[in-house]
């Protein structure tokens, strides 16, 4: 019966951060058309909320697919100490040449995430606002396999 | 194919411990979850049925039905009970979120007989859920 059954774990983590829209390939107007007042020169800021998708057998003597002390150490070392009151542009080095879209964060952030080693990591989606998020799932549709 | 959710609440008490364990050990792994007398939540449950409308009513299942099912096996269970003591179904287990999110999958599925049973999420707080699947349909259920 419980190998017939798929369990995930869920996580939510909080950070802020501010960013720019700005692409070095395109010109100044196409920016501004492009990416509107997300392009604006001093960059602005959100409260992104990052949500981990995990899966893994149940351990029968804890009850857990990964002890959530674990997992809070590991998402604030590798996401939350580099992200979180910081400006995504200057500060991470992935986004120096890349745009800090919410999609190329949540690319990052999964990418951070993986090599987690209790559990698999099967998503990452991030909220930019209450309106709008994005989600990564890795190269396949099954999520990541390490 | 569509998919149909129905949310309820329950508020509910447990600890985590393993008497396997020693109390060093206990406390180390399940922290503050180990306090021996226990602490509770509110936790919200979704649960996800999937099924094709059937063509005369625009429904995969009567929700009436589904809510008597989540009243008789969910929250005349575990509503304003203690996990650890209350709930035969969880006994010997670690009321964990994983745990209860399974043990109520496994009460639902045969009692879900219009559509198929597809996720069960259960939170424990808005920062920690617990998803069950059928194995081999988390895919599907991705956004």
């Amino acid at each position: 019966m419980t190998s017939s059954l798929k369990l995930q774990l869920g996580r939510r983590y909080r950070f802020s951060a501010s960013h720019r829209l700005h692409s070095a390939h395109l010109t100044e107007e196409e920016n501004c058309r492009v990416f509107g007042k997300c392009n604006n020169p001093y960059g602005h800021g959100h409260n992104y909320i990052v949500e981990v998708g995990l899966s893994g057998e149940v351990d029968p003597a804890t009850g857990m697919i990964a002890n959530l002390a674990d997992l809070d150490a590991f998402v604030q070392r590798q996401v939350l100490d580099d992200f979180d009151h910081k400006s995504l542009n200057e500060d991470v080095p992935a986004f120096r040449d890349q745009v800090p879209t919410t999609e190329n964060l949540c690319v990052e952030i999964f990418q951070r995430l993986q090599s987690f080693p209790k559990a698999r990591l099967e998503r990452v989606r991030v909220e930019e606002t209450g309106k709008n998020s994005f989600e990564y799932t890795g190269n396949n549709l099954e999520g990541n396999r390490p | 194919m569509v998919l149909i959710t129905r949310k309820i609440e329950f508020s509910a008490s447990h600890l985590y411990n393993n008497p396997n364990f020693s109390a060093e050990e206990n406390r180390r792994i399940f922290g503050k979850c180990n306090n021996p007398h226990g602490h509770g939540h509110n936790y919200t449950l979704e649960v996800t049925v999937a099924g094709e409308p059937d063509p005369i009513t625009g429904m995969v299942l009567d929700l009436k039905q589904l809510k008597d099912i989540l009243e008789r096996e969910v929250m005349q269970r575990m509503d304003h009970r203690h996990l650890n003591y209350e709930v035969p179904e969880l006994a010997g287990q670690i009321p964990t979120t994983e745990n209860i999110a399974r043990v109520i999958w496994q009460l639902l599925d045969p009692k879900i007989t219009q559509g198929k049973l597809h996720r069960v999420r259960l939170y424990e707080s808005p920062d920690l859920f617990a998803d069950c699947y059928r194995n081999g349909a988390a895919a599907a259920g991705k956004p």
